[in-house]
């Protein structure tokens, strides 16, 4: 049998809270490993950041910090759910969440193009 | 009068088994499963009792989503003629479409999901405020029929084997509230194990698809809130 | 799988890591404002104990937040059980851990009075 429908907004909000979270963790080492060249190769740190230039890094760079501003918000809003009693506005957080962390990221995508 | 044809695709032991099923204006899924049974295929299996939605035992999984078929439409579940009928998900097939409850009712009581009295048939009735706080939380999830649709529906379920799952935490939220449970540390205990209530990921599959229209997500996350406050105050 | 002890770990460290992603975010928008190069970081960053402090105690956090979800998606998703799941979230927990010491000290102390 296949799994039920999903399409509810709060099953939305878990399947991108967890393949946020996925992608970042999976960003992350690599992240410390190129800041760690800052000292012992600032030349090769140097290459690396030359290619944030280019538009196509740019707008990987948009999706980095979407990913780390809706992971953040979608977390707020869980442990709103959780620890605070503020049941009925679920959805309506959950799609704030995901607004605030567009606009965060598109503030930080006009910084950098 | 039959108004057409429904195309019934229906999951058994051998694999899908179509047929034709006449339609009505007026009829259930379990209608559907019922006129197979009795006019088509005798040796399909499934479970029924009460038909009015108060007992809880013929939820099935109808066109992947999981229903209480007795109070549920075709008109509901499908626009056209093609309706896909299967056994309840997450729970093993004993055959065609009755399920082995046990794994859900077994997780029901290792929630603590029963009552813990003080009080003898000597003592007199214990009155209960109808109106304060714990009884309201309380008689919010107190409808429960134990169908297991909320079960059925919860992808923490499927994924994790020891989850008590959505049905036996919100039984445990329940008695939590209720003023004549005295074993308030007990079932705290219960839903902190490591099949418990932080499981949750609130992925609200449970709430969307209860046919009692109760709340299970809420409530879990009222446990976790318990927990933590429990865990700040005593240190575990 | 997920008991109360791993619960309270991974949403205390979400609540701390809050104000320091918001911090990460704004001064992401400050620093690239320009373009970004290593001796900008180390001007901003080296021998700061403000800065160590920020982001070696983001790094604690990362680690235990990051590698509890690792292992509940690891159990969900991949089946992994029982001691596999226990040396996984520590193995993650540990290698998020030194990475991010690294990183941090590299851009804090590592070229300081050396």
């Amino acid at each position: 049998m296949k799994a039920p429908a999903r399409a509810h907004p709060l099953w939305i909000a878990y399947i991108v809270h967890r393949l946020s979270g996925v992608a970042l963790a999976a960003f992350l080492p690599l992240h410390f490993w190129v800041l760690a060249m800052a000292v012992s190769e600032p030349g090769r740190l140097d290459g690396f950041l030359a290619m944030t230039e280019a538009t196509a890094v740019k707008f990987a760079e948009f999706g980095l910090v979407f990913l780390l501003a809706v992971h953040m918000f979608g977390g707020l809003r869980l442990l709103a759910l959780e620890w605070l009693p503020w049941r009925p506005a679920q959805k309506s957080l959950a799609a704030g969440a995901a607004a605030l962390s567009f606009l965060i990221a598109g503030a930080f995508f006009l910084q950098a193009v | 009068m039959p108004t057409g044809v429904l195309n019934v695709t229906i999951d058994r032991d051998g694999g899908a088994e179509r047929f034709e099923v006449p339609a009505y204006d007026n009829q259930t899924v379990l209608d559907v499963v019922s006129w197979v049974q009795q006019h088509a295929d005798p040796t399909l299996s499934y479970r029924f009792a009460c038909r009015v939605g108060m007992c809880g035992s013929c939820a099935m999984m109808v066109n992947d989503v999981p229903r209480w078929t007795c109070r549920t439409h075709v008109s509901k579940v499908t626009d056209g003629a093609d309706i896909h009928i299967g056994p309840l998900r997450n729970l093993p097939v004993i055959k065609d479409l009755a399920v082995d409850m046990d794994p859900f009712f077994d997780k029901w009581i290792a929630a603590e999901g029963v009552h813990h009295g003080a009080l003898t048939r000597d003592d007199p009735i214990a009155r209960v405020d109808a109106v304060s706080v714990g009884r309201v939380e309380a008689n919010a999830g107190i409808e429960c029929i134990n169908c297991s649709v909320c079960y059925a529906a919860c992808d923490t379920v499927t994924g994790n084997a020891d989850y008590l799952g959505p049905a036996a935490l919100q039984r445990a939220w329940t008695l939590l509230n209720d003023a004549k449970d005295e074993a308030r540390q007990d079932i705290l205990d219960a839903v902190s194990g490591s099949g418990g209530c932080h499981n949750c990921h609130s992925m609200g599959s449970c709430t969307a698809y209860c046919p009692n229209d109760l709340d299970p997500m809420s409530a879990i996350a009222g446990l976790k809130r318990e927990t933590a406050k429990n865990f700040f105050r005593r240190g575990r | 799988m997920l008991g109360l002890k791993l619960y309270m770990a991974q949403r205390i460290t979400a609540l701390l890591m809050g104000p320091f992603v918001l911090g990460h975010i704004a001064v992401m928008i400050y620093a690239i404002q320009g373009g970004l190069s290593a001796a900008e970081i180390l001007g901003r960053t080296q021998g700061s104990i403000l800065w160590f402090l920020f982001y070696g105690l983001f790094v604690v956090a990362v680690s235990i937040h990051g590698a509890i979800g690792l292992r509940v998606i690891a159990h969900e998703w991949g089946k992994v059980t029982g001691s596999a799941l226990d040396v996984l979230m520590w193995g993650m927990g540990l290698a998020f851990f030194a990475l991010g010491a690294r990183a941090v000290w590299a851009v804090t102390f590592a070229g300081v009075g050396g």
